[in-house]
Order: C-alpha cells, then sequence, then structure tokens
C-alpha cells in the first residue's frame, strides 16, 4: 500500500522499451518508404529556396544595396531608415558576413512565402468555421510550444539533413501567428459592413475580397510581420540541420567559443531582423493611411 | 392608393436555439417576458401584418427592443423569420434560392444603416458605386450614376475622401447616395438618421422629402423618433414589444390612439403641426355655412388658425383644389381638438 501511494502506477520498463522501440520502428519504415516521395514534393520549394540564395549571392553589392535601399522607401517613405538601412548593411559587407546574410535573406523570404500561402487560407477557413476554429487552434497551440528540437527528429528521420527539412521547421515554428491572426482580423471585420455588402448582393467571395480580407488586412500584416521575426529567431536551430546562413556560424562560435565571431553574426541577425521589421511594420501602417486623420 | 408593394403576413420571428418548439408557446399567448423567463427564448416579433403601399413612406416606430429593425431586416431577408410571409410585388422573398435573392437584392431594395455601414478602405466615390461595382456594371457606368448622386446629397468635391474624414452627417449622405446610385425601387432605412445631431437630422430629413417627391419611392423607415415619423412617415406603424400596437395615417393615430402606449407616445405632440383639415372634417349634412369661412383640405391646422382666431367665424367649410365643398367644420369641435 505504502508502494502505491510513493511511486507512481507507472508502466512496466519492459512494455515501455517496447512501446518507444514500436512506435519508432513503424515511423522509420514510413519514413524508408515515403521518404523519397515526400523529398520529391518539395522539390520545387528546394529550386525556389535555391534560386533567391544564388541570385542574391549573385547580384553584386552595389545593386542588392540600391534594391534594398529603394524598397525600404518605397514601403515606409522614411529617409531615416533608409540611412539606418544603409549603415546595417555596410557593417555586415565590411564585417564579412555578406554571403551568409543573404542566405539567410533567401530561407526568410522563402519560409515567409511559404507561410503566406497555407497560412492565409487556413485563417480563412478558420474564420468562416467555428468548427474549423476549434480544430486547427489546438495544432496552432503544440506547434507554438513544442520545442522546436522535438519536431526536429521526425523532419531529420523522413528527410535527412538539409535545406528543406530546415524550411519546414522554420514553418512550423513561424507560421502560427499568422494564422491566428488572420482568423481574428476576419472575424473582427465590422458587422455592419458585413449586413451592408449582404444588404447591397454581394456574393461570399465578394464579401471576402472587398470587406473581409481589407478591412482585416492591418491584423494579417501584424500576423507576416510576426512571421519574419519568429523565421529570424529560428535561423540558429535550422542551421543545426544544415541550413546554410547566419546561424552556422554562430552554432560554430558556441562550439569553439570564438566570441567576437559569435558576437558579430549575432549582430548580424538582429540587424537583419530589425530592417524588416520596421519597413514592414512602416509599409502596414502606410497602407492604412485612411484610418487617420482629421474630420473635415 | 395603389396596393400593397411589400406584404408582410403573420410575421414571426423567435431568437434563440429551438424557435419553431417555441412558436407554439407564442401561439397559445405566452408574452415576451414569460418566454424569456420560462423557456430561454426572445420573442422577436410576433404576428405582424402590413401592407406597404408603392410610392409611399412606411414608418416603423417603437422604442430600443420592440423589433422594427428586426422587422426591416425581414424584407431584404437579412433575417430569416420563424414563420409567417413576406411578398414583394408578389414574389415571395422566403422562398428565394441564394441566387434569386441576391439579384431580388440587387435589383429591387436598397439599404442605409443606422452607424452608415460605410467601407474605410474605400474613398466616398467607390462606396457610392459599391453595389453596381457588386453587379460588375462598368465603371465608367457606375461613376457616371455615382456622381450623379453624389451631387444631388451635396457631397461634390468630396469623391476622394474616405469616410474617417467626414463627419457623421456627410458620412450619411454617402451611405443615402449609395443606396440611390442601387436604383432600387425600395429604399429601407434603419434608423438612418438616429445617429446625428438634431440640425443635421432635419436637413437630412428635407433631403429625403425632397427626394422623395421626385423619385416616389417605396420607402421602409426605422425610428424611434416620433417627431421624425410624423414628418416623414405617409403611414406608421407602432410597434412595441414585437407586437404591432397601431398602423395608420399620422393624423388617425394621433386622434384614435388605440392603446395605452401610443396615446403616451402622441401626448406631447404639437397636433396642429400634423393634422390636416380633411382628417377632422365632418360630412355637409344640411349645416348652415353662412358666414363660413373656406378652407383648403390639405392645409395643416397651424396654416390657417391664425385666420381662424382673428376672424372668429362659427364654421369652416373645408374645399378641395377645384374649391368645391367636401366637408365641414365648427371652430368648437376644431378649438376641442386642439385642447384635447
Amino acid at each position: 500500500m505504502s508502494n502505491f501511494l510513493t511511486d507512481f502506477p507507472e508502466m512496466p520498463n519492459k512494455q515501455f522499451r517496447e512501446f518507444k522501440k514500436g512506435v519508432d520502428a513503424s515511423y522509420k519504415d514510413f519514413a524508408r518508404e515515403w521518404g523519397d516521395l515526400i523529398d520529391a514534393m518539395f522539390d520545387p520549394l528546394l529550386k525556389m529556396l535555391v534560386f533567391f540564395e544564388k541570385t542574391l549571392i549573385a547580384t553584386p553589392w552595389p545593386i542588392f544595396m540600391i534594391v534594398l535601399l529603394g524598397l525600404t522607401y518605397w514601403g515606409s517613405r522614411s529617409i531615416k531608415l533608409v540611412i539606418g538601412t544603409f549603415l546595417a548593411f555596410v557593417f555586415i559587407g565590411y564585417f564579412r558576413m555578406w554571403d551568409e546574410t543573404m542566405s539567410t535573406i533567401a530561407i526568410i523570404l522563402t519560409s515567409v512565402i511559404m507561410s503566406v500561402v497555407i497560412g492565409l487560407p487556413t485563417g480563412i477557413a478558420m474564420s468562416r468555421s467555428d468548427r474549423t476554429q476549434s480544430i486547427v487552434t489546438p495544432i496552432l497551440d503544440v506547434m507554438q510550444t513544442m520545442p522546436p528540437f522535438v519536431y526536429l527528429i521526425p523532419i531529420v528521420m523522413l528527410m535527412g539533413i538539409g535545406k528543406i527539412p530546415g524550411l519546414i521547421a522554420v514553418v512550423i515554428y513561424a507560421i502560427p501567428p499568422l494564422i491566428r491572426l488572420t482568423n481574428l482580423g476576419i472575424r473582427e471585420v465590422d458587422k455592419e459592413a458585413l449586413e451592408a455588402a449582404d444588404a447591397f448582393g454581394a456574393t461570399k467571395k465578394q464579401k471576402l475580397y472587398q470587406v473581409q480580407l481589407p478591412l482585416a488586412l492591418p491584423t494579417i500584416f501584424a500576423g507576416i510581420n510576426q512571421t519574419i521575426m519568429m523565421a529570424l529567431a529560428m535561423v540558429i536551430i535550422a542551421s543545426m540541420i544544415g541550413v546554410k546562413g547566419l546561424g552556422q556560424p554562430v552554432l560554430q562560435s558556441i562550439y569553439n567559443q570564438y566570441f567576437t565571431k559569435g558576437v558579430l553574426y549575432g549582430l548580424a541577425i538582429v540587424i537583419v531582423a530589425i530592417v524588416f521589421d520596421r519597413v514592414s511594420q512602416s509599409y502596414g501602417q502606410r497602407i492604412q493611411k485612411h484610418r487617420s486623420g482629421k474630420i473635415v | 392608393m395603389s396596393e400593397a408593394k411589400i406584404q408582410i403576413k403573420n410575421l414571426y420571428k423567435i431568437f434563440g436555439k429551438n424557435p419553431k418548439g417555441a412558436m407554439e408557446n407564442v401561439k397559445n399567448g405566452v408574452g415576451k417576458d414569460e418566454l424569456l423567463e420560462k423557456h430561454n427564448h426572445v420573442l422577436g416579433l410576433k404576428d405582424i401584418n402590413l401592407d406597404i403601399h408603392a410610392q409611399s413612406v412606411q414608418v416603423v416606430m417603437g422604442l430600443s427592443g420592440s423589433g422594427k429593425s428586426t422587422l426591416i431586416r425581414h424584407i431584404n431577408r437579412l433575417i430569416e423569420p420563424t414563420d409567417g410571409s413576406v411578398t414583394v410585388d408578389g414574389d415571395e422573398v422566403l422562398k428565394m434560392n441564394e441566387e434569386e435573392l441576391r439579384s431580388f437584392r440587387r435589383s429591387k431594395t436598397a439599404m442605409v444603416f443606422q452607424r452608415f455601414a460605410l467601407l474605410p478602405h474605400k474613398t466616398v466615390l467607390q462606396n457610392t458605386i459599391f453595389g453596381l461595382h457588386i453587379q460588375n456594371i462598368s465603371e465608367e457606368d457606375a461613376n457616371k450614376s455615382a456622381l450623379r448622386w453624389i451631387e444631388r446629397v451635396g457631397l461634390s468635391g468630396y469623391e476622394d475622401k474616405y469616410p474617417q474624414h467626414l463627419s457623421g452627417g456627410m458620412q450619411q449622405r454617402v451611405g443615402l447616395a449609395r443606396a440611390l446610385t442601387n436604383d432600387g425601387d425600395i429604399l429601407l432605412m434603419d434608423e438612418a438618421f438616429s445617429a446625428l445631431d438634431p440640425l443635421i437630422r432635419k436637413d437630412m430629413q428635407d433631403i429625403l422629402l425632397e427626394l422623395q417627391d421626385e423619385l416616389h419611392k417605396t420607402v421602409v423607415f426605422i425610428t424611434h423618433d416620433l417627431d421624425e415619423a410624423l414628418k416623414i412617415g405617409d403611414r406608421i406603424a407602432i410597434l412595441k414589444d414585437g407586437i404591432m400596437d397601431q398602423e395608420g395615417i399620422p393624423a388617425e393615430i394621433l386622434l384614435n390612439p388605440k392603446t395605452k402606449y401610443v396615446k403616451d407616445f402622441v401626448e406631447d405632440v404639437n397636433r396642429a403641426r400634423v393634422i390636416k383639415a380633411k382628417h377632422i372634417m365632418s360630412e355637409i349634412n344640411g349645416q348652415d355655412l353662412s358666414g363660413a369661412m373656406p378652407i383648403d383640405q390639405d392645409d395643416f391646422i397651424d396654416r390657417f388658425i391664425d385666420k381662424v382666431i382673428s376672424d372668429k367665424p362659427d364654421n369652416l367649410i373645408i374645399q378641395d383644389k377645384d374649391k368645391k365643398n367636401v366637408g365641414f367644420l365648427s371652430t368648437k369641435k376644431l378649438s376641442e381638438i386642439l385642447k384635447r
């Protein structure tokens, strides 16, 4: 009796070992059977990522700089932000981190595009049905709380080490805020505006494109911004399974105690994050300038 | 008067988990409070019957919670009824499928909302053409018609402004222009002017009456304000707790309120400004007409009361447009009506 109270009635050791072995074995079988096919499915994505990476690295730095500063100005209409971005990338280039930065930007771009392509429709579907919402929400909860290292294991078992498993890990980590905020943004759209659209005979599609999405855009944009930030935060963990970029040197520095190198590459990640954040945020604010302003 | 454009028959609306089940109770005479307390359902509308005539302004009046906004939403079926029928031009709105309902809403009705319900990301012009835009009408045609109505409601020069940049009164002008651009026969106005300041509200009422003089739409106008109802309405229906207490022309409601609720409502109204001579005249039946003062039958009492006071005739003779005698009114009766 005393044993029962002090020790939890747990699964016997032998059975537990068998259980683990059984699950592992069947997953390994699954991976062996389907791994190649799944690899092939993600091939276009790999091509896109490699294309971005090669293009960015091959682009002469002055041209990249002009395009980047042009985009920064177009997005934010702020000279201050343009100067800041210029200085930040001069720092990156001068301290010999240019190519790694380009690789990181390539994977961020690819994963954000993938997140939007998957996340936006998922968020829309969630906003349309309470049932879908009640199914998707717990999945998102798991994605956001499960330590990334844990889901790296099955991904690596299935697809090995490389760019695509890294990309998938980044997307799993970065996509939940976009889905959540798309859902929230659409659900928060003014009921009267929707009723007006109904009263004038709008179809479901017209309501989505002309009322719900435009009115939810600021919230959706906050989601995209979050997704960019979280994708950057994943760069180091993704580098553990072979994603090139700013993460790998940081990882090396941890193993070898290279203090200066670690700090420099860490700063480069911070710089990319701040530039992306500020530009996407000010763009998000600029596209909704009709929301502010005085009454005539 | 022409036949009914919109016909509402035995309309019931009950909100709750099992409205059809609750219908039994309502038909057995369970009231609004009891239904909520014992059966946990809200009685929205109970046995509403209303004929709305073409080209007239039908006001539906009641306090908040009386079901008036629920009622207007049944006409274009933004709300599904629990039971009953709504026909427009003889077509049963409640039997339409999705496609038919959409084309009905696009071609026959247009709605103006209490809180304007404009789209904040669209300009005044884009908001105004919204109804036409979703019908895939060419931008050129839509703009042409929209610009005309923007001008009519007095918003020329504001076409490219966003709603947020306009005051409440101006936003509702956009709402009105949007509804008129859609060019349906039926204009549904859900407390359209209630959110506006008194002075701006008066302006908007005048604009509406002026437009109605010219357009002759069938207008259903919801309000909680009796003065507004009397000013705008050709006929007024009074709702209380989802039940229609009384329906009729303004003068009839003022002179013969059927229930205490209606009586309380109309108590403080200045009758002289609402009642016309023809509403209170009696038949000519051998009365002594010598020295009677001639009065136009469509004149409100306050138009001729000064003359009556200064000339002190005993009797008034009521005439139509062609100066033909149509009715009789004694000064004594007139003063009784004004004193009541």
